[in-house]
């Protein structure tokens, strides 16, 4: 999954706004669109690319389809920042250590 | 059927051998002598990293250009004890006051001479606004601070 694909992805601002509009929960594309100055199939044409970015999903209920954020997304945001503090702390950690063995052998 | 989009905090802890005043001291006033040169936002090379030891103070890089962007806030300030900071990058990594996610630093004494250093970054889910879900696929891949970490984790090896 590229990063790029994420960023040209939301570089529209309808598709920000698709995006925020499902932040409220999962609609059909109609529901999307009824809150949006744009039509259906310009609704269905930004889905599609926000689906190819990985940042919406979908599943079929009847015979609509139902379209959600995908929150794998944000598990990954906080993998990445779990996995980010961890290093920065052991950065921290090798810092502050290495002044206190620098004040030891200072000691006679 | 109504869903907010909520993450979990990140939680983190290590002890450190040496008290607590000077655990919190490298950690800020020391900030710039173990935060990672290449970890920055900036479009120039980043001669500093600082964080002003005052509530409302700027957490911030200079550039080698002069340049400066600012990381965030200090919203709570209680030395040796703890400190909060506000995080606001974007999905560009650009500074963006309307992302709002916090980081919080507390210092406990372990014993004489080994402090507990608890890290929480949380608010997390705000990172869903916006632009934010360019942000976790960003921070998630190589061509974004995954490619930084590499140099990262190099340079707390070294």
């Amino acid at each position: 999954m590229t990063y790029q694909v994420a960023l040209t992805a939301l570089a529209d601002p309808t598709r920000r706004r698709v995006l925020e509009t499902l932040k409220s929960g999962p609609l059909p594309v109609g529901g999307i669109a009824r809150g949006l100055p744009v039509s259906r199939p310009a609704v269905s044409q930004h889905l599609k690319v926000l689906k190819e970015a990985g940042l919406v999903t979908d599943r079929a209920e009847g015979t609509r389809r139902i379209y959600y954020i995908d929150p794998r997304g944000l598990a990954a945001l906080r993998a990445y920042l779990d996995q980010f503090w961890d290093k920065a702390l052991a950065a921290f950690q090798a810092e502050v250590e290495s002044q206190s063995d620098k004040e030891r052998d200072e000691k006679p | 059927m109504t869903r907010t989009v909520t993450i979990a905090p990140v939680h983190k802890s290590i002890v450190v051998k040496a008290g607590q005043a000077r655990a919190f001291e490298v950690f800020t006033a020391g900030f710039n002598r173990w935060w990672p040169k290449e970890h920055h936002i900036g479009v120039a090379e980043m001669r500093e990293a600082l964080i002003e030891p005052k509530p409302g103070g700027r957490w911030y890089e200079k550039g080698v250009d002069g340049s400066e962007c600012d990381w965030g806030k200090v919203l709570v300030w209680e030395p040796p004890h703890r400190f909060v900071l506000s995080w606001h990058l974007n999905g560009e990594f650009k500074f963006d006051p309307a992302v709002e996610t916090e980081v919080e630093i507390a210092f406990t004494p372990e014993g004489a001479n080994a402090t507990r250093v608890d890290l929480e970054h949380r608010h997390l889910e705000r990172f869903g606004q916006e632009s934010g879900e360019a942000l976790r696929r960003g921070v998630d891949s190589e061509g974004g601070w995954g490619g930084l970490l590499a140099l990262f984790a190099k340079e707390a090896a070294a």
